[in-house]
């Protein structure tokens, strides 16, 4: 059963990416959403994996996206885990960076179910870690 | 875009609510930051996170006019942030319209609306702001700081980074090892001790854990103090200071790099900031994050779990008459039992209900936030200066009598203003000071919260209000003569007394005092209004502290039980019918040297007689709201109850008199008095007749 980490700030984003990732048809055999509310949740959960993807907002107070891309990629447990950026589109600066330091992808907000279902589970279905940038 | 639920709208809307007045709450802190001569970066940061969180969230729920404003706020905001454009009371006036027009959108929103909403001229003016930005300088790493530190600042973070530099801060990194299950408060510990000294910019996990509980950060940190300064107020086991060298071959300072753009966020008051800092002088604001953790829930939930502990509280009545009918049969182990059982019930259904109740009280500052604004908007568009005193906005109350405050008090602040306050040159003239006041009180008494807006201007004119009500007829010339005091200034009560002729942008949107009162009346309170000539005007309302649940006393007026809400029952005693007298043609007692005017409950709802009503001895229950008193002359007593009133189906709701129904003990139906209406009809004389004695329940 996939397991997949949402760090974003704002709840109705969370229940928003929770719903369209419970939706998707390929969850059907169950898949268990994890969120944080903040990056220092974010911190918190992360040793509790390991987990096939992370979803993460760049926004937030005191330890933000970019941080815990960094973060991930630095710990033993979660060096190949799929990395999605979720941020608006005037954050292309953070976004870049966010890439660079190893982030798999990104949906700019506001984004549709279908794009996000699409988007997860070209992790989630296939080969892991291939740390190309997309978009 | 997928069908998304109701559920999921309601928590967007109301996510989006939350975000307008936190985004409120930093303009007005930065608005008196201003004023006092300092700003704090941080608070315009937390307006773009919030404006930027709402503008994701709007193109996800489809809240296309909600974004669209969003979109243009956030990049003025940007720029505000970063430096790129100046900031000050023009810049924030634009911000605050904002703010309204977020509050109108949001509306129109939630209703469904595809009404026009005048917004051009706010995004003119956003425009016109944001096209004062200057394109600033790249990023500095004039400093020997680690590429992976670099690598994960923000953008707000590095201009955060930059502007310290300018200021000739020295850089520290303070690399810290946190337990994790306690990171959140250790963290904010430190930031609140590391503020006296300085700023921290970034927070770095550096991924090097000394074991699986713990994570190590890398804090950047700029402060004007030295190492060992720092080290002494910030060192511990768990904290290790480096001072970051600054590269030989560039001096930073104001000589060599100027910023493109002094703006006022810039230099001078940063220092003045720092100075501030120093003094241990701002206090933090509370941050977007606070509010991700608690729970939202939605207020009918409550009212549900409410309406349960009622029914229970019927069951615990049957359970009192069960063990009382136990006893009376000879069982009195069996009573006994039941009784200490009922007992325990009885506390824990207590403790139950007022958990419950205390989930529905929200601070009254909520409301004064909103009010705060619609002054400083008012105060700006009548040219008038006013100082705004808040007292008592932690004072707790229903959530849902919040939600209909605002109206009220958002109109009698804008009469107070428009109507009171007089223009500054009066003022001075008068000797009074040249910003008027307008201090809004909260404070609970007893079961009561008590909210009093006072303005210090010109009063009441009692001979204009007398004669206006003369020229519209409420009144005779005779019959205004007879007028106490009191009784004139309620005048501003009726319909049309307190509407002006000139419908103008503030107090003339065609609602009067008279809807004021109704709207107060609705949520079972009251308002008085005092006022002196040239001293001031006060008006006070008196409001239940909830609506969920009430302590009533239960009485008997001819066959039926019915309930008196206690919050409006002062005394209740016995009544001799030898001591009334007519006074008026009103049947009056005198109670402690004071005239009580009376009224016969049967008589006056068209009850039928209890067979034993003239021989039994009966009560005088002394209903009082605000200043005004009346007797209610009923046939019994049977005590305190807490009930939970129901509304009247639509086939009554225009029945005046009632609150509602409740659920009596043994599965009847009980009306509950409106004490409020009833006082209001009787001592107004307009004792209309009206039917009780319809089928009911």
């Amino acid at each position: 059963m996939p397991r997949i980490l949402i760090v974003e700030d704002s709840v109705s984003m969370r229940t928003f990416v929770r719903s369209a990732l419970e939706s998707d048809p390929r969850s059907a055999t169950g898949i268990d959403v994890v969120e944080a509310s903040s990056g220092f949740e974010a911190l918190r959960l992360l040793p509790r994996g390991p987990y096939d993807l992370v979803i993460t907002d760049i926004n937030m107070p005191d330890i933000n996206g970019l941080e815990l891309i960094s973060f991930i990629r630095k710990s033993e447990l979660h060096r190949e885990t799929p990395v999605l950026i979720i941020s608006t589109q005037s954050s292309e600066r953070d976004r870049a960076r966010g890439l660079l330091l190893g982030a798999n992808g990104y949906l700019t907000k506001p984004f549709s179910p279908e794009a996000l279902q699409s988007e997860a589970w070209r992790f989630l279905s296939g080969t892991r870690a291939e740390a190309k940038p997309h978009g | 875009m997928a069908e998304l639920s109701d559920k999921a709208r309601e928590e967007f809307f109301s996510e989006a609510q939350e975000i307008i007045e936190t985004l409120s709450r930093n303009l007005l802190s930065l608005d008196a930051s201003i004023k006092s001569g300092a700003s704090d970066p941080s608070l315009i940061n937390e307006a773009f996170r919030a404006v930027h969180t709402l503008k994701g969230l709007s193109g996800l729920f489809g809240a296309v006019r909600l974004g669209a404003l969003s979109h243009r706020l956030e990049d003025v905001l940007d720029d505000l942030r970063l430096g790129r454009i100046e900031f000050g009371q023009d810049v924030l006036d634009v911000l605050f319209a904002a703010v309204e027009a977020y509050t109108r959108i949001l509306q129109a929103e939630k209703a469904n609306s595809d009404d026009e909403l005048d917004v051009e001229g706010l995004f003119t003016e956003l425009e016109r702001i944001g096209a004062g930005a200057a394109e600033h300088q790249s990023p500095v790493a004039e400093y020997e700081l680690d590429p992976g530190l670099l690598a994960v600042l923000t953008e707000y973070e590095e201009h955060r980074l930059r502007a310290n530099i300018d200021l000739q801060m020295q850089l520290y990194r303070l690399r810290v090892q946190f337990d994790l299950s306690t990171i959140d408060k250790a963290l904010e510990e430190i930031k609140e001790r590391a503020k006296r000294h300085g700023e921290i910019i970034t927070y770095l996990p550096t991924g090097e854990a000394t074991s699986a509980d713990t994570i190590e950060l890398d804090l950047l940190m700029a402060s004007r103090d030295d190492l060992a300064t720092l080290v002494g107020s910030l060192g511990a086991d768990n904290v290790v200071i480096e001072e970051i060298p600054r590269r030989a071959r560039r001096s930073v300072g104001a000589g060599t790099m100027p910023p493109r753009h002094q703006t006022s966020i810039g230099r001078a008051d940063s220092v003045a900031l720092q100075r501030e800092l120093d003094k241990g002088g701002l206090e933090t604001t509370s941050s977007l994050r606070s509010l991700t953790q608690t729970v939202r829930v939605d207020i009918r939930k409550l009212d549900h779990l409410m309406n349960i502990v009622g029914e229970l509280a019927i069951v615990r009545s049957a359970f009192g008459r069960m063990a009382e009918k136990l006893r009376g049969e000879g069982q009195r182990k069996l009573a006994a039992e039941l009784l200490r059982m009922h007992r325990n019930f009885d506390r824990r259904l207590g403790e139950m209900q007022d958990g419950i109740l205390e989930v529905r009280m929200v601070p009254l500052g909520q409301v004064f936030d909103r009010l705060a604004r619609v002054v400083r908007q008012i105060s700006r568009e009548v040219g008038k200066e006013i100082r705004l005193v808040i007292t008592g906005a932690e004072t707790e109350i229903d959530k849902l009598i919040v939600e209909e405050l605002s109206d009220p008090l958002m109109h009698m602040i804008r009469n107070a203003i428009d109507h009171g306050i007089e223009l500054g040159q009066r003022r001075v003239e008068v000797g009074k000071p040249l910003a008027g006041t307008i201090a809004l009180n909260a404070f609970q008494k007893g079961n009561h919260v008590m909210i009093e807006v006072e303005d210090d201007g010109r009063g009441i004119d009692l001979a204009g209000l007398t004669e206006k009500a003369i020229s519209l007829g409420k009144l005779t010339r005779n019959e205004a003569s007879e007028l106490s005091r009191d009784e004139v200034l309620a005048l501003i009560f009726l319909p049309g007394l307190s509407t002006r002729e000139l419908v103008d942008d503030v107090s003339g949107r065609g609602v009067g005092m008279d809807v004021v009162k109704t709207n107060i009346g609705k949520l079972g309170g009251v308002i008085d209004v005092h006022s002196e000539t040239g001293i001031g005007t006060k008006m006070t309302i008196t409001l239940p502290i909830t609506l969920a649940i009430v302590s009533a006393l239960m009485i008997q007026a001819g066959k039926h039980t019915l309930a008196i809400p206690l919050s409006s029952v002062s005394e209740a005693i016995a009544f001799d019918e030898a001591a009334v007298r007519m006074v008026d043609g009103r049947e009056v007692i005198t109670l402690r040297g004071q005239t009580l005017p009376l009224c016969r409950l049967d008589r006056l709802l068209n009850l039928e007689a209890a067979p034993d009503s003239m021989s039994r001895r009966r009560f005088v229950v002394v209903a009082a709201l605000g200043q005004r008193r009346l007797g209610l002359v009923v046939d019994f007593l049977y005590g305190q109850e807490d009930i939970v009133i129901k509304p009247l189906g639509k086939s009554l709701a225009d029945v005046r008199g009632f609150a509602g129904a409740t659920e009596l003990g043994d599965q009847r139906v009980g009306l509950v008095l409106d004490a409020a209406s009833l006082i209001e009809e009787v001592l107004a004389g307009v004792e209309a007749p009206r039917t009780l004695e319809r089928r009911h329940g």
